[in-house]
């Protein structure tokens, strides 16, 4: 007789989601009834009176702008950022929050075992936690976008038109995706670290690096990389190309770049400008919808993907996990 | 060579299951069978491989080698047929500790697929049964140790498994705790669940395994019966203690030559200590009467697990070093 040498991993049988939505469901009840969320939904909630409360006070003195409801959303007066401003910072933190004790948390409550030896595969268990995530993202910040247009309503006096709508949802829907590569870089981190305290600062400290540092590195790295040894247009606009280029890789670039395509209509390009100025590719006429799309599609799938490798990460280091304590 | 070739019709089945990591071997080479209703006893010290084998019967760990069935299903390749047949309670169980008792088990339920208008009665059927009754809206983090080890067992019941298997589950009980939950275990045998337990303290868990398997740096160095295991062991593990007034040299006499006596010792305070391979005390008691001795006392102590466990280790580093 020959041994028959077979492969451990051959098909797994039945389906890979088995039990997913009774954890998202549960994980989403937690997270909606956690104290770390309402504070978080609280901070929110004040950054988006504060300054819907400054832009329509701004609005009033000059106010034929065709997307008046827009507006509400990207001005700012002088030391206070405007509220895409503060979504940019807010967004990753609430994330990061909804995920850093994911996996970890699990394990140190002794419940990942118990649960691991229910008849669910670690997929659903992974996914059903980032999209419990993710969910409870959507759901906090549509809730939040419905009141910022309600108070328009109220303060301005109007109702918006359907393009200021669809353009709103979008941008609702590009934020949320913004939230989601947050929420799978702090599921990275919780199946990495067995302490949640170490996973939410390390994920933090991602967030910091884009947020302050990158934006200098970026510049630096173009420099060392293309240098303007001549100093011809061509080779300076190449270095620029090259530093826009690597200041992308950042989520935040991504999300300030689909902020000003979708609710700055007359955004055309975001070709030589430095991304982090909000106002500075503004030519004339606004562009279609369509074209707007079309502008920020390329950040929009970049976002995502970025979502999908990070979790892709996050599911290889959990599959090869020991569940013991 | 190494198959597990047709159907297995034991609950549990290895062959030649080995697990590695790195340099340590923690289950080497382990075959193992138990057998439908039967409750068979992982005993061995910290260390020995238990949690590691029941990991690979339950598809939570892949094995380095060999082959596991469980009630037929490969763990590895059908873990969702094996899970959802095998309840398992870790060795270090947790729960939610913000949601109630009930609440812990609905997402238990759920995870199994069980509808609600089943859940919810089986939900309160298990903790009537484990004795949370009057707790099961209770939030966990009030429950005391022995409180979550019983809501744990009840999180067993919720998928009415057909075998149980439960890593150190008198890990951490009071004594008394303990027998209660050994009673517990006998209840599920008479319903017909086969159960492997481990525990590092085999006194603990002796009386209840119909088989048990002696673990040691990740080989079961011995398997069977308790009885058994300290015939072979210990040519027996019986000790008889007769308290006796009389002539010493005609009731030690007398006792020695009972069948099934294999030594007879008298201690000073006037006790004779016999050691048997059977239960003699009946015999004991008839044959001092007959020598002509007042039987004053009679008592027993079953064979010992930690005794055959040292005595066979001892025998074997014995034949290692010489
Ligand atoms: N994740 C791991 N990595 C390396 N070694 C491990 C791991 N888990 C267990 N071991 C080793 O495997 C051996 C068996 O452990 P275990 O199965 O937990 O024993 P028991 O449950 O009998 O106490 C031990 O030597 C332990 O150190
Ligand atoms: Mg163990």
């Amino acid at each position: 007789m020959s041994a028959r040498v077979e492969p451990i991993r051959g098909k797994r049988e039945g389906s890979p989601f088995t039990g997913l939505w009774a954890v998202v469901g549960k994980d989403m009840a937690d997270h909606l009834t956690s104290a770390r969320m309402r504070i978080l939904d609280a901070l929110i909630l004040i950054t988006a009176l504060g300054t819907v409360y400054i832009a329509t006070e701004n609005l009033r003195q000059a106010a034929d702008d065709r997307f008046l409801f827009l507006t509400l959303f990207t001005t700012g007066q002088g030391s206070v950022p405007a509220f895409v401003g503060f979504l940019g910072i807010l967004v990753p933190l609430v994330a990061i929050s909804l995920a850093f004790d994911a996996v970890n948390g699990e394990f140190n409550q002794g419940t990942l075992a118990r649960v691991l030896s229910q008849p669910i595969y670690r997929d659903a268990l992974l996914l059903g936690k980032f999209l419990a995530g993710l969910f409870t993202l959507a759901l906090v910040l549509t809730a939040i976008f419905l009141l910022i247009i309600g108070m328009g309503i109220l303060r301005l006096g109007i109702p918006p038109t359907g393009e200021e709508v669809a353009r709103i949802v979008l941008f609702l829907i590009a934020t949320v995706f913004y939230g989601g590569v947050w929420l799978a870089l702090a599921l990275v981190f919780s199946t990495i670290s067995r302490q949640p305290a170490t996973a939410a600062l390390a994920s933090i400290a991602v967030w910091l690096f884009f947020l302050i540092f990158w934006g200098i590195l970026t510049g630096r790295l173009a420099q060392s990389l293309r240098p303007v040894r001549i100093g011809m247009l061509e080779e300076v606009i190449r270095q620029a190309e090259l530093a826009i280029g690597l200041a992308r890789i950042s989520p935040n670039t991504l999300f300030v770049e689909i902020a000003m395509g979708l609710l700055q209509p007359a955004t055309r390009s975001f070709g030589m400008v430095l991304p982090t100025q909000l106002s500075g590719a503004l030519l004339g006429a606004p562009l279609p919808l369509g074209q707007s799309v079309q502008l920020i599609w390329p950040q929009l799938t970049a976002l995502i993907a970025e979502t999908i490798l990070l979790f892709a990460l996050a599911y290889v280091l959990f599959q090869r996990q020991e569940i013991r304590a | 060579m190494n198959d597990i070739g047709g159907k297995s019709t034991f609950a549990i089945e290895t062959r030649g299951l080995t697990k590695r990591y790195g340099d340590t071997l923690a289950v080497d080479d382990l075959d193992l069978k138990v057998a439908q209703g039967e409750v068979f006893g992982l005993l061995g010290p910290n260390g020995s491989g238990k949690t590691t084998t029941i990991l690979m019967m339950l598809g939570l760990t892949e094995p380095t080698g060999g082959q596991v069935r469980v009630l037929d299903f490969d763990p590895a390749r059908q873990p969702l047929s094996v899970k959802s047949r095998v309840g398992y309670l870790p060795d270090q169980i947790g729960f939610y500790d913000d949601l109630t008792a009930r609440q812990n088990l609905i997402y238990i339920a759920k995870l199994n697929g069980i509808q609600r208008s089943e859940y919810e009665q089986r939900i309160t059927a298990a903790l009537e049964r484990v004795g949370l009754g009057e707790h099961t809206d209770q939030p966990v983090k009030t429950f005391s140790r022995g409180m979550r080890q019983r809501l744990g067992v009840a999180d067993l019941l919720i998928k009415r498994p057909a075998i149980m298997i439960m890593d150190e589950p008198t890990l951490g009980l009071d004594p008394e705790a303990a027998r209660d939950f050994l009673d517990v275990i006998r209840g599920f045998k008479r319903e017909g669940i086969t159960i492997l337990l481990s525990s590092h303290l085999l006194y603990q868990v002796q009386a209840v395994c119909d088989r048990v398997g002696l673990f040691h740096q990740g080989r079961m160095m011995l398997e069977g019966s308790v009885r058994e295991l300290a015939r072979q062991v210990l040519g027996g593990g019986y000790r008889v203690l007769v308290g006796a007034r009389g002539p010493a040299d005609a009731l030690e006499q007398a006792l020695a030559a009972l069948p099934h006596a294999l030594a007879v010792e008298h201690n000073q305070n006037g006790t004779y200590v016999v050691a048997a391979d059977e239960d003699i005390r009946a015999q004991a008691a008839k044959a001092v009467i007959q020598a002509g001795g007042e039987l004053v006392s009679l008592s027993m102590e079953e064979p010992n697990l930690d005794d055959v466990y040292a005595t066979y280790f001892r025998e074997v580093e014995h034949e290692r070093t010489s």
